[in-house]
Protein backbone atom coordinates (compact mmCIF):
# COMPACT_ATOMS: atom_id res chain seq x y z
CA UNK A 1 0.00 0.00 0.00
CA UNK A 2 2.98 2.26 -0.61
CA UNK A 3 1.96 4.07 -3.54
CA UNK A 4 -1.69 5.08 -2.77
CA UNK A 5 -3.06 7.13 -5.07
CA UNK A 6 -4.84 10.20 -3.10
CA UNK A 7 -6.48 11.55 -5.51
CA UNK A 8 -9.63 10.11 -7.60
CA UNK A 9 -11.38 12.21 -10.34
CA UNK A 10 -9.04 14.94 -8.78
CA UNK A 11 -10.69 14.24 -5.20
CA UNK A 12 -9.33 13.78 -2.17
CA UNK A 13 -9.98 9.98 -0.77
CA UNK A 14 -8.79 8.73 2.54
CA UNK A 15 -6.21 6.05 2.59
CA UNK A 16 -9.40 3.97 4.42
CA UNK A 17 -10.00 0.66 2.77
CA UNK A 18 -13.17 -0.71 2.94
CA UNK A 19 -13.82 -4.90 2.26
CA UNK A 20 -16.40 -5.99 0.57
CA UNK A 21 -17.99 -9.47 0.29
CA UNK A 22 -19.15 -9.41 -3.85
CA UNK A 23 -21.03 -12.62 -4.00
CA UNK A 24 -21.54 -15.94 -3.94
CA UNK A 25 -24.94 -15.17 -5.18
CA UNK A 26 -24.79 -12.16 -7.40
CA UNK A 27 -25.55 -11.41 -11.18
CA UNK A 28 -22.54 -10.16 -12.64
CA UNK A 29 -20.54 -13.20 -10.99
CA UNK A 30 -21.15 -15.49 -14.03
CA UNK A 31 -22.11 -18.46 -10.97
CA UNK A 32 -21.25 -18.95 -7.35
CA UNK A 33 -18.07 -17.01 -7.37
CA UNK A 34 -17.18 -14.79 -4.19
CA UNK A 35 -14.61 -12.63 -3.91
CA UNK A 36 -13.33 -10.24 -0.92
CA UNK A 37 -12.61 -7.47 -2.67
CA UNK A 38 -10.69 -4.64 -1.01
CA UNK A 39 -12.04 -1.69 -1.95
CA UNK A 40 -10.26 2.18 -1.41
CA UNK A 41 -12.98 4.51 -2.08
CA UNK A 42 -13.88 2.60 -5.67
CA UNK A 43 -10.87 1.72 -6.28
CA UNK A 44 -9.70 -1.81 -6.27
CA UNK A 45 -7.20 -2.60 -4.12
CA UNK A 46 -6.87 -6.37 -3.82
CA UNK A 47 -9.22 -9.28 -4.88
CA UNK A 48 -9.83 -12.83 -3.13
CA UNK A 49 -11.86 -15.20 -4.79
CA UNK A 50 -13.38 -17.93 -2.56
CA UNK A 51 -14.13 -20.97 -4.35
CA UNK A 52 -15.82 -24.39 -3.91
CA UNK A 53 -19.71 -23.27 -3.57
CA UNK A 54 -20.82 -26.08 -6.45
CA UNK A 55 -17.58 -28.54 -5.66
CA UNK A 56 -19.37 -31.79 -6.42
CA UNK A 57 -16.72 -33.66 -6.31
CA UNK A 58 -16.53 -35.33 -9.64
CA UNK A 59 -12.88 -36.25 -10.03
CA UNK A 60 -13.33 -38.36 -7.18
CA UNK A 61 -16.71 -39.96 -8.37
CA UNK A 62 -14.89 -40.74 -11.58
CA UNK A 63 -12.58 -43.15 -9.44
CA UNK A 64 -15.10 -45.26 -8.76
CA UNK A 65 -16.44 -45.60 -12.50
CA UNK A 66 -15.31 -47.78 -15.42
CA UNK A 67 -13.83 -45.57 -18.09
CA UNK A 68 -16.43 -45.02 -20.26
CA UNK A 69 -19.33 -44.80 -17.73
CA UNK A 70 -16.63 -41.26 -16.75
CA UNK A 71 -17.44 -39.37 -19.47
CA UNK A 72 -20.83 -38.08 -18.33
CA UNK A 73 -19.29 -37.09 -15.55
CA UNK A 74 -16.93 -34.68 -16.57
CA UNK A 75 -19.05 -33.38 -18.71
CA UNK A 76 -20.82 -31.82 -16.23
CA UNK A 77 -18.06 -29.95 -14.70
CA UNK A 78 -17.73 -26.99 -17.46
CA UNK A 79 -21.12 -27.04 -18.26
CA UNK A 80 -20.82 -24.59 -21.01
CA UNK A 81 -18.60 -26.80 -23.22
CA UNK A 82 -19.48 -30.23 -22.40
CA UNK A 83 -18.02 -31.56 -25.56
CA UNK A 84 -14.43 -30.42 -24.72
CA UNK A 85 -14.65 -32.39 -21.13
CA UNK A 86 -15.55 -35.00 -22.85
CA UNK A 87 -12.66 -34.94 -25.46
CA UNK A 88 -9.56 -34.06 -23.28
CA UNK A 89 -11.02 -37.05 -21.23
CA UNK A 90 -11.53 -39.06 -23.95
CA UNK A 91 -7.99 -38.33 -25.60
CA UNK A 92 -6.40 -38.94 -22.45
CA UNK A 93 -8.18 -42.69 -22.13
CA UNK A 94 -7.49 -43.20 -25.95
CA UNK A 95 -3.66 -42.32 -25.78
CA UNK A 96 -3.25 -45.10 -22.63
CA UNK A 97 -5.06 -47.49 -24.80
CA UNK A 98 -3.25 -47.47 -28.05
CA UNK A 99 -7.04 -46.93 -29.85
CA UNK A 100 -6.86 -45.35 -33.56
CA UNK A 101 -9.78 -43.14 -34.09
CA UNK A 102 -11.81 -43.12 -37.61
CA UNK A 103 -10.90 -40.20 -40.16
CA UNK A 104 -14.71 -39.48 -40.20
CA UNK A 105 -15.00 -39.39 -35.97
CA UNK A 106 -12.41 -37.33 -35.24
CA UNK A 107 -14.50 -34.85 -38.33
CA UNK A 108 -17.53 -35.01 -36.48
CA UNK A 109 -15.90 -34.84 -32.87
CA UNK A 110 -14.50 -31.27 -34.62
CA UNK A 111 -17.54 -30.24 -35.67
CA UNK A 112 -19.31 -30.57 -32.63
CA UNK A 113 -16.21 -28.88 -30.61
CA UNK A 114 -16.34 -25.92 -32.89
CA UNK A 115 -20.46 -26.12 -32.57
CA UNK A 116 -19.73 -25.93 -28.67
CA UNK A 117 -17.04 -23.60 -28.84
CA UNK A 118 -19.90 -20.96 -30.63
CA UNK A 119 -22.30 -21.95 -28.16
CA UNK A 120 -19.63 -21.20 -25.10
CA UNK A 121 -19.27 -17.77 -27.00
CA UNK A 122 -22.87 -16.81 -27.32
CA UNK A 123 -23.70 -17.44 -23.55
CA UNK A 124 -20.46 -15.72 -22.76
CA UNK A 125 -21.50 -12.89 -25.08
CA UNK A 126 -24.77 -12.05 -24.12
CA UNK A 127 -24.18 -12.87 -20.37
CA UNK A 128 -21.22 -10.14 -20.57
CA UNK A 129 -23.25 -7.79 -21.91
CA UNK A 130 -25.99 -7.61 -19.70
CA UNK A 131 -23.19 -6.83 -17.18
CA UNK A 132 -22.09 -4.42 -19.43
CA UNK A 133 -26.00 -2.17 -19.80
CA UNK A 134 -26.54 -3.58 -23.48
CA UNK A 135 -29.72 -6.46 -22.10
CA UNK A 136 -31.13 -7.11 -25.69
CA UNK A 137 -28.17 -8.79 -26.78
CA UNK A 138 -28.71 -11.77 -24.23
CA UNK A 139 -31.74 -13.14 -26.13
CA UNK A 140 -30.58 -12.95 -29.41
CA UNK A 141 -27.37 -14.73 -28.16
CA UNK A 142 -29.81 -17.20 -27.08
CA UNK A 143 -31.60 -17.66 -30.21
CA UNK A 144 -28.68 -18.53 -32.10
CA UNK A 145 -27.82 -21.13 -29.24
CA UNK A 146 -30.93 -22.31 -29.64
CA UNK A 147 -29.65 -23.75 -33.22
CA UNK A 148 -26.96 -25.45 -31.93
CA UNK A 149 -28.15 -26.93 -29.08
CA UNK A 150 -31.27 -28.37 -31.89
CA UNK A 151 -27.77 -29.35 -33.66
CA UNK A 152 -26.79 -31.51 -30.98
CA UNK A 153 -30.20 -32.75 -29.81
CA UNK A 154 -30.12 -34.06 -33.68
CA UNK A 155 -27.15 -35.82 -33.54
CA UNK A 156 -27.04 -37.36 -29.88
CA UNK A 157 -30.54 -37.13 -28.39
CA UNK A 158 -29.45 -34.76 -26.15
CA UNK A 159 -29.22 -31.21 -25.90
CA UNK A 160 -26.84 -30.44 -23.20
CA UNK A 161 -24.22 -33.28 -21.69
CA UNK A 162 -24.64 -35.12 -24.97
CA UNK A 163 -22.28 -37.97 -24.21
CA UNK A 164 -21.75 -37.99 -28.05
CA UNK A 165 -17.84 -38.92 -27.88
CA UNK A 166 -17.21 -42.12 -26.62
CA UNK A 167 -13.74 -43.85 -26.48
CA UNK A 168 -12.34 -44.32 -30.07
CA UNK A 169 -15.36 -42.53 -32.28
CA UNK A 170 -18.14 -40.97 -31.43
CA UNK A 171 -21.79 -43.21 -30.18
CA UNK A 172 -23.43 -42.30 -33.61
CA UNK A 173 -23.45 -40.96 -37.10
CA UNK A 174 -25.39 -38.12 -37.85
CA UNK A 175 -28.69 -38.30 -39.06
CA UNK A 176 -29.71 -37.04 -42.80
CA UNK A 177 -31.04 -33.79 -41.46
CA UNK A 178 -28.06 -32.85 -39.73
CA UNK A 179 -25.82 -31.68 -42.21
CA UNK A 180 -28.98 -29.64 -43.82
CA UNK A 181 -29.68 -28.31 -40.51
CA UNK A 182 -25.88 -27.64 -40.33
CA UNK A 183 -25.51 -25.63 -43.13
CA UNK A 184 -28.73 -23.17 -42.71
CA UNK A 185 -26.91 -22.36 -39.36
CA UNK A 186 -23.63 -21.81 -40.88
CA UNK A 187 -25.09 -19.37 -43.41
CA UNK A 188 -26.99 -17.40 -40.85
CA UNK A 189 -24.28 -17.48 -37.87
CA UNK A 190 -21.83 -15.09 -39.73
CA UNK A 191 -24.53 -12.48 -40.16
CA UNK A 192 -25.36 -12.74 -37.11
CA UNK A 193 -21.99 -11.94 -35.79
CA UNK A 194 -21.99 -9.31 -37.68
CA UNK A 195 -24.78 -8.05 -35.91
CA UNK A 196 -24.13 -8.67 -33.02
CA UNK A 197 -20.48 -6.98 -33.57
CA UNK A 198 -22.13 -3.56 -35.42
CA UNK A 199 -24.78 -3.46 -31.91
CA UNK A 200 -22.13 -3.55 -29.15
CA UNK A 201 -19.19 -1.97 -31.45
CA UNK A 202 -21.69 1.61 -32.08
CA UNK A 203 -22.70 0.80 -27.87
CA UNK A 204 -21.21 3.87 -26.34
CA UNK A 205 -21.75 2.39 -22.74
CA UNK A 206 -20.10 -1.00 -23.29
CA UNK A 207 -17.10 0.45 -25.48
CA UNK A 208 -16.50 3.13 -22.48
CA UNK A 209 -16.27 -0.03 -20.20
CA UNK A 210 -14.09 -2.10 -22.32
CA UNK A 211 -11.82 0.36 -23.67
CA UNK A 212 -8.45 0.51 -21.83
CA UNK A 213 -9.93 -1.44 -19.01
CA UNK A 214 -7.97 -3.67 -17.54
CA UNK A 215 -5.35 -4.57 -19.34
CA UNK A 216 -2.37 -7.04 -18.58
CA UNK A 217 0.66 -7.83 -20.78
CA UNK A 218 1.39 -11.46 -22.23
CA UNK A 219 4.68 -11.78 -19.70
CA UNK A 220 2.37 -11.63 -16.60
CA UNK A 221 -0.36 -13.83 -18.16
CA UNK A 222 1.74 -16.68 -18.96
CA UNK A 223 3.44 -16.35 -15.66
CA UNK A 224 -0.26 -17.30 -14.13
CA UNK A 225 -0.86 -19.67 -16.36
CA UNK A 226 -3.77 -17.93 -18.71
CA UNK A 227 -4.14 -19.51 -21.94
CA UNK A 228 -7.12 -18.88 -24.20
CA UNK A 229 -8.99 -15.50 -25.47
CA UNK A 230 -7.19 -13.80 -22.80
CA UNK A 231 -3.47 -14.80 -23.93
CA UNK A 232 -4.16 -14.28 -27.02
CA UNK A 233 -5.78 -10.82 -26.60
CA UNK A 234 -2.42 -9.60 -25.11
CA UNK A 235 -1.20 -10.72 -28.35
CA UNK A 236 0.08 -13.75 -28.03
CA UNK A 237 -1.37 -16.24 -30.78
CA UNK A 238 -0.95 -19.55 -28.53
CA UNK A 239 -3.67 -21.94 -29.79
CA UNK A 240 -3.43 -25.70 -29.13
CA UNK A 241 -5.46 -26.08 -32.28
CA UNK A 242 -2.47 -24.89 -34.53
CA UNK A 243 0.06 -25.55 -32.36
CA UNK A 244 -0.39 -29.10 -31.44
CA UNK A 245 -3.19 -30.28 -34.05
CA UNK A 246 -5.48 -32.88 -32.27
CA UNK A 247 -8.48 -34.65 -33.99
CA UNK A 248 -7.43 -33.64 -37.83
CA UNK A 249 -7.34 -29.89 -37.09
CA UNK A 250 -4.15 -29.80 -39.25
CA UNK A 251 -6.56 -30.58 -41.95
CA UNK A 252 -8.65 -27.03 -41.65
CA UNK A 253 -7.58 -23.69 -42.66
CA UNK A 254 -8.54 -21.04 -40.09
CA UNK A 255 -6.64 -18.11 -38.13
CA UNK A 256 -6.17 -17.32 -34.58
CA UNK A 257 -7.54 -14.17 -33.83
CA UNK A 258 -5.37 -11.73 -31.69
CA UNK A 259 -5.32 -8.66 -29.82
CA UNK A 260 -3.07 -6.04 -29.33
CA UNK A 261 -3.01 -4.32 -26.27
CA UNK A 262 -5.17 -6.75 -23.59
CA UNK A 263 -7.60 -4.65 -22.27
CA UNK A 264 -11.05 -5.54 -22.26
CA UNK A 265 -12.12 -4.87 -25.21
CA UNK A 266 -9.58 -7.05 -27.22
CA UNK A 267 -11.09 -9.98 -25.13
CA UNK A 268 -14.58 -9.30 -26.47
CA UNK A 269 -12.98 -8.98 -30.08
CA UNK A 270 -11.20 -11.72 -30.30
CA UNK A 271 -14.06 -14.16 -28.65
CA UNK A 272 -16.50 -12.60 -30.74
CA UNK A 273 -13.24 -13.05 -34.74
CA UNK A 274 -13.25 -16.52 -32.88
CA UNK A 275 -16.88 -17.44 -33.68
CA UNK A 276 -16.15 -16.56 -37.61
CA UNK A 277 -13.33 -18.87 -37.59
CA UNK A 278 -15.55 -21.81 -35.56
CA UNK A 279 -17.85 -21.26 -38.55
CA UNK A 280 -15.17 -21.60 -41.34
CA UNK A 281 -14.07 -24.59 -39.82
CA UNK A 282 -17.28 -26.44 -39.24
CA UNK A 283 -17.99 -25.96 -43.08
CA UNK A 284 -14.59 -27.38 -44.16
CA UNK A 285 -15.23 -30.26 -41.79
CA UNK A 286 -18.74 -30.75 -43.27
CA UNK A 287 -17.11 -30.26 -46.85
CA UNK A 288 -14.45 -33.00 -46.68
CA UNK A 289 -16.46 -35.24 -43.68
CA UNK A 290 -14.87 -38.32 -45.00
CA UNK A 291 -17.04 -41.83 -45.41
CA UNK A 292 -16.27 -44.75 -43.40
CA UNK A 293 -16.87 -45.91 -39.90
CA UNK A 294 -17.86 -43.26 -37.04
CA UNK A 295 -16.35 -45.63 -34.31
CA UNK A 296 -13.55 -47.97 -33.80
CA UNK A 297 -13.68 -51.47 -34.98
CA UNK A 298 -11.93 -52.37 -31.82
CA UNK A 299 -14.65 -54.41 -30.13
CA UNK A 300 -12.66 -54.18 -27.22
CA UNK A 301 -13.45 -50.72 -25.96
CA UNK A 302 -15.96 -49.89 -28.37
CA UNK A 303 -19.70 -51.38 -28.62
CA UNK A 304 -20.78 -53.64 -30.92
CA UNK A 305 -23.34 -51.86 -33.16
CA UNK A 306 -27.09 -53.54 -32.07
CA UNK A 307 -28.02 -55.59 -34.81
CA UNK A 308 -25.21 -57.81 -34.22
CA UNK A 309 -26.12 -58.99 -30.88
CA UNK A 310 -29.04 -60.78 -32.86
CA UNK A 311 -26.88 -62.88 -34.67
CA UNK A 312 -23.10 -62.70 -33.14
CA UNK A 313 -22.16 -64.66 -29.81
CA UNK A 314 -18.75 -63.05 -29.73
CA UNK A 315 -20.46 -59.42 -30.25
CA UNK A 316 -23.10 -60.26 -27.30
CA UNK A 317 -20.24 -61.45 -25.57
CA UNK A 318 -18.25 -57.89 -25.98
CA UNK A 319 -21.49 -55.84 -25.22
CA UNK A 320 -21.84 -57.75 -21.58
CA UNK A 321 -18.26 -57.23 -20.83
CA UNK A 322 -17.96 -53.35 -22.31
CA UNK A 323 -21.51 -52.80 -20.25
CA UNK A 324 -20.79 -54.55 -16.59
CA UNK A 325 -17.17 -54.38 -16.35
CA UNK A 326 -16.07 -51.73 -18.80
CA UNK A 327 -13.06 -52.04 -20.59
CA UNK A 328 -9.22 -52.61 -19.23
CA UNK A 329 -6.49 -49.94 -19.65
CA UNK A 330 -3.11 -50.52 -19.80
CA UNK A 331 -1.09 -48.91 -16.30
CA UNK A 332 0.35 -45.64 -17.27
CA UNK A 333 -0.13 -41.90 -16.90
CA UNK A 334 -1.43 -39.34 -19.21
CA UNK A 335 -1.70 -35.23 -19.68
CA UNK A 336 -3.39 -34.57 -22.35
CA UNK A 337 -4.54 -31.15 -23.28
CA UNK A 338 -6.89 -29.50 -26.44
CA UNK A 339 -7.75 -26.22 -26.33
CA UNK A 340 -11.41 -25.35 -24.94
CA UNK A 341 -13.28 -22.01 -25.24
CA UNK A 342 -11.18 -21.11 -22.42
CA UNK A 343 -8.36 -22.05 -22.71
CA UNK A 344 -6.00 -25.21 -22.37
CA UNK A 345 -8.27 -27.75 -20.90
CA UNK A 346 -6.17 -30.61 -19.90
CA UNK A 347 -6.94 -33.88 -18.23
CA UNK A 348 -4.39 -36.38 -16.62
CA UNK A 349 -5.21 -39.99 -16.12
CA UNK A 350 -3.63 -42.11 -14.32
CA UNK A 351 -4.65 -46.11 -14.84
CA UNK A 352 -3.56 -48.72 -12.50
CA UNK A 353 -4.86 -51.59 -14.91
CA UNK A 354 -7.96 -52.25 -13.83
CA UNK A 355 -11.42 -50.98 -15.29
CA UNK A 356 -11.56 -48.04 -13.84
CA UNK A 357 -9.41 -44.70 -13.78
CA UNK A 358 -7.09 -44.29 -10.70
CA UNK A 359 -7.33 -40.57 -11.00
CA UNK A 360 -9.32 -38.34 -13.18
CA UNK A 361 -7.71 -34.94 -12.73
CA UNK A 362 -8.84 -31.45 -14.98
CA UNK A 363 -7.13 -28.74 -15.63
CA UNK A 364 -9.51 -26.17 -15.98
CA UNK A 365 -8.60 -23.40 -17.53
CA UNK A 366 -11.45 -21.00 -15.44
CA UNK A 367 -9.71 -22.56 -12.53
CA UNK A 368 -5.75 -21.07 -13.38
CA UNK A 369 -7.57 -18.48 -15.10
CA UNK A 370 -9.64 -16.93 -11.85
CA UNK A 371 -5.78 -16.03 -11.07
CA UNK A 372 -5.47 -13.44 -13.07
CA UNK A 373 -8.36 -11.36 -11.48
CA UNK A 374 -6.87 -9.65 -9.33
CA UNK A 375 -3.56 -8.23 -11.30
CA UNK A 376 -5.86 -7.61 -14.09
CA UNK A 377 -8.26 -5.15 -11.53
CA UNK A 378 -5.76 -3.94 -9.21
CA UNK A 379 -6.48 -0.20 -9.33
CA UNK A 380 -9.49 0.11 -11.24
CA UNK A 381 -12.70 0.93 -10.66
CA UNK A 382 -14.82 -1.98 -9.15
CA UNK A 383 -17.38 -1.38 -12.07
CA UNK A 384 -14.30 -2.41 -14.63
CA UNK A 385 -13.93 -5.06 -12.09
CA UNK A 386 -17.77 -6.30 -13.44
CA UNK A 387 -16.48 -5.59 -16.88
CA UNK A 388 -13.23 -8.38 -15.98
CA UNK A 389 -14.77 -10.75 -14.38
CA UNK A 390 -17.13 -10.79 -17.64
CA UNK A 391 -14.31 -10.44 -20.09
CA UNK A 392 -12.42 -13.46 -17.75
CA UNK A 393 -15.13 -15.64 -18.66
CA UNK A 394 -15.06 -17.80 -15.59
CA UNK A 395 -17.83 -20.83 -15.54
CA UNK A 396 -17.76 -21.87 -11.94
CA UNK A 397 -18.96 -25.19 -12.87
CA UNK A 398 -14.91 -25.49 -14.15
CA UNK A 399 -13.73 -23.73 -11.55
CA UNK A 400 -15.14 -26.05 -8.42
CA UNK A 401 -15.43 -29.46 -10.17
CA UNK B 1 7.62 -34.22 -26.91
CA UNK B 2 11.49 -34.98 -26.28
CA UNK B 3 12.16 -38.34 -27.75
CA UNK B 4 13.64 -41.19 -25.33
CA UNK B 5 16.93 -40.02 -26.14
CA UNK B 6 16.45 -36.51 -25.72
CA UNK B 7 15.33 -37.35 -22.19
CA UNK B 8 18.02 -39.22 -20.94
CA UNK B 9 20.25 -36.26 -22.09
CA UNK B 10 18.01 -33.61 -20.19
CA UNK B 11 18.83 -36.05 -17.49
CA UNK B 12 22.08 -36.13 -17.52
CA UNK B 13 22.46 -32.48 -17.42
CA UNK B 14 19.89 -32.25 -14.32
CA UNK B 15 22.44 -34.78 -12.65
CA UNK B 16 21.39 -36.38 -9.09
CA UNK B 17 18.32 -33.70 -8.38
CA UNK B 18 16.86 -36.63 -11.06
CA UNK B 19 15.90 -39.75 -9.72
CA UNK B 20 14.55 -41.42 -12.79
CA UNK B 21 13.02 -40.93 -16.07
CA UNK B 22 9.79 -42.80 -17.90
CA UNK B 23 9.14 -42.64 -21.39
CA UNK B 24 5.58 -43.71 -22.16
CA UNK B 25 3.24 -42.98 -25.07
CA UNK B 26 5.31 -40.56 -26.62
CA UNK B 27 5.33 -38.82 -23.21
CA UNK B 28 8.37 -38.07 -21.55
CA UNK B 29 8.79 -38.01 -17.61
CA UNK B 30 11.47 -36.94 -15.06
CA UNK B 31 10.92 -38.57 -11.41
CA UNK B 32 12.84 -35.97 -9.22
CA UNK B 33 14.07 -35.90 -5.71
CA UNK B 34 11.67 -33.68 -4.03
CA UNK B 35 14.25 -31.61 -2.32
CA UNK B 36 15.33 -30.51 -5.82
CA UNK B 37 12.48 -29.94 -7.07
CA UNK B 38 12.64 -25.97 -7.41
CA UNK B 39 16.02 -26.07 -8.66
CA UNK B 40 15.10 -28.80 -11.68
CA UNK B 41 12.13 -26.75 -12.52
CA UNK B 42 14.66 -23.44 -12.66
CA UNK B 43 16.90 -25.56 -14.99
CA UNK B 44 14.03 -27.13 -17.03
CA UNK B 45 12.86 -23.22 -17.78
CA UNK B 46 16.24 -22.37 -18.85
CA UNK B 47 16.01 -24.75 -21.55
CA UNK B 48 12.71 -23.34 -22.32
CA UNK B 49 9.81 -24.67 -20.80
CA UNK B 50 8.94 -21.71 -19.03
CA UNK B 51 5.18 -22.01 -18.99
CA UNK B 52 3.79 -24.54 -16.28
CA UNK B 53 0.29 -25.90 -17.50
CA UNK B 54 -0.85 -27.69 -14.81
CA UNK B 55 0.33 -28.72 -11.26
CA UNK B 56 -1.97 -31.75 -9.68
CA UNK B 57 -1.43 -34.12 -7.14
CA UNK B 58 -2.17 -38.44 -6.94
CA UNK B 59 -2.05 -40.81 -4.90
CA UNK B 60 -0.22 -43.68 -5.26
CA UNK B 61 -1.57 -45.91 -2.42
CA UNK B 62 -0.96 -48.41 -1.13
CA UNK B 63 2.64 -47.51 -2.11
CA UNK B 64 5.00 -45.79 -0.42
CA UNK B 65 6.09 -43.03 -0.98
CA UNK B 66 2.30 -42.43 -1.75
CA UNK B 67 1.65 -38.74 -2.23
CA UNK B 68 2.53 -37.21 -6.05
CA UNK B 69 2.66 -34.05 -6.96
CA UNK B 70 2.74 -33.51 -10.88
CA UNK B 71 4.18 -30.48 -12.57
CA UNK B 72 3.60 -30.35 -16.29
CA UNK B 73 5.96 -27.92 -18.05
CA UNK B 74 5.49 -26.60 -21.76
CA UNK B 75 7.69 -24.89 -24.15
CA UNK B 76 5.72 -22.57 -26.39
CA UNK B 77 8.47 -22.05 -28.98
CA UNK B 78 9.45 -25.73 -29.97
CA UNK B 79 5.85 -26.84 -28.59
CA UNK B 80 7.30 -29.20 -26.72
CA UNK B 81 5.91 -30.72 -22.77
CA UNK B 82 7.60 -32.54 -20.16
CA UNK B 83 6.46 -33.70 -17.25
CA UNK B 84 8.32 -33.73 -13.69
CA UNK B 85 6.84 -35.89 -11.16
CA UNK B 86 7.50 -36.07 -7.36
CA UNK B 87 6.63 -38.01 -4.63
CA UNK B 88 6.56 -38.58 -0.83
CA UNK B 89 5.71 -40.20 2.28
CA UNK B 90 2.38 -39.81 3.85
CA UNK B 91 4.03 -39.53 7.05
CA UNK B 92 6.12 -36.31 6.04
CA UNK B 93 4.40 -34.93 3.14
CA UNK B 94 6.05 -31.56 2.83
CA UNK B 95 7.14 -30.43 -0.51
CA UNK B 96 8.85 -27.05 -1.61
CA UNK B 97 6.40 -24.38 -2.57
CA UNK B 98 7.14 -23.03 -6.61
CA UNK B 99 4.03 -20.30 -6.06
CA UNK B 100 7.03 -17.79 -5.94
CA UNK B 101 8.88 -18.76 -9.15
CA UNK B 102 5.81 -19.70 -11.22
CA UNK B 103 2.66 -17.69 -9.53
CA UNK B 104 0.27 -20.08 -11.50
CA UNK B 105 0.97 -22.25 -9.42
CA UNK B 106 -0.56 -20.72 -6.23
CA UNK B 107 -4.29 -21.58 -6.59
CA UNK B 108 -3.06 -25.57 -7.44
CA UNK B 109 -0.83 -26.09 -4.74
CA UNK B 110 -3.71 -24.96 -2.75
CA UNK B 111 -5.42 -27.58 -4.66
CA UNK B 112 -2.93 -30.25 -3.54
CA UNK B 113 -3.22 -29.69 -0.15
CA UNK B 114 -6.79 -29.46 -0.15
CA UNK B 115 -7.48 -32.73 -1.53
CA UNK B 116 -4.18 -34.70 -0.93
CA UNK B 117 -2.55 -33.16 2.38
CA UNK B 118 0.89 -32.17 0.94
CA UNK B 119 1.91 -29.50 2.18
CA UNK B 120 4.02 -26.90 0.52
CA UNK B 121 6.65 -25.03 1.89
CA UNK B 122 6.93 -21.37 1.49
CA UNK B 123 3.61 -21.30 -0.50
CA UNK B 124 2.21 -17.59 0.64
CA UNK B 125 -1.36 -18.73 1.86
CA UNK B 126 -1.62 -22.11 2.00
CA UNK B 127 -5.55 -22.90 2.84
CA UNK B 128 -8.28 -25.19 1.60
CA UNK B 129 -9.64 -23.63 -1.60
CA UNK B 130 -12.50 -26.34 -2.59
CA UNK B 131 -13.74 -27.64 0.60
CA UNK B 132 -15.01 -25.95 3.76
CA UNK B 133 -12.25 -24.28 5.91
CA UNK B 134 -13.31 -26.68 9.11
CA UNK B 135 -13.34 -29.84 6.67
CA UNK B 136 -11.31 -32.96 8.37
CA UNK B 137 -9.64 -35.27 6.00
CA UNK B 138 -8.41 -35.28 2.60
CA UNK B 139 -11.10 -36.67 0.00
CA UNK B 140 -8.70 -37.02 -2.83
CA UNK B 141 -6.99 -39.83 -1.21
CA UNK B 142 -7.70 -43.46 -2.07
CA UNK B 143 -8.55 -44.18 1.39
CA UNK B 144 -10.83 -41.60 1.57
CA UNK B 145 -14.45 -43.14 1.27
CA UNK B 146 -16.94 -42.25 -1.25
CA UNK B 147 -20.66 -41.37 0.25
CA UNK B 148 -21.06 -41.61 3.99
CA UNK B 149 -21.08 -37.85 4.29
CA UNK B 150 -24.20 -36.81 6.12
CA UNK B 151 -26.35 -34.22 4.72
CA UNK B 152 -27.00 -31.66 7.09
CA UNK B 153 -30.24 -30.19 6.88
CA UNK B 154 -31.69 -26.92 8.78
CA UNK B 155 -33.96 -28.99 10.75
CA UNK B 156 -31.48 -30.95 12.16
CA UNK B 157 -28.86 -29.52 12.51
CA UNK B 158 -28.95 -28.79 16.15
CA UNK B 159 -29.00 -32.45 16.71
CA UNK B 160 -25.55 -33.46 14.78
CA UNK B 161 -23.75 -30.16 16.46
CA UNK B 162 -24.99 -31.74 19.63
CA UNK B 163 -23.91 -35.57 18.64
CA UNK B 164 -20.61 -33.78 17.45
CA UNK B 165 -19.32 -32.81 21.14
Amino acid sequence: MSAVETQIDGRETTDELLTLNFGPHHPATHGVLRLLVTLQAEVVRDIKPIIGYVHTGIEKTAEDKSYWKVIPVVERMDYLAYYFNAMAYIGAVETLVGVEVPKRAQYLRVIHLELNRIASHLIWLGTSALDLGAVSIFLYCLREREMILDLFECSSGARMHTRYFQVGGVIEDIPASFAPKLREFLAIMPQRADEYGAILNSNEIVLARLRGTCPLDAETLLGLGVTGPLLRAAGNPWDLRKAAPYSSYDDFEFKIPVGTVGDNYDRFAVRLAEIYESVRIIEQALDGLPEGAHITEDRKVALPPRHELATSMEALIHHFKLVTEGFRVPPGEVYNAIESPRGELGCYVRSDGSSKPARVHMRDPSFVNLQALAPMSRGSYIADMIATTAMLDPILGGIDR
Amino acid sequence: MPDATGLELIRQELGDAVLDTVFFRDRATLIVDPPGIRGVLEQLRAQGYSFMASLHGVDYYPQEPRLGVIYELLDMRRVDRITVKLRVHSDAPTVESVTEDWPTANHQEREVYDMFGVLFDGHPDLRRILMPEDYEGHPQRRDFPIGGEPVIFTRDEAKWLEARQ
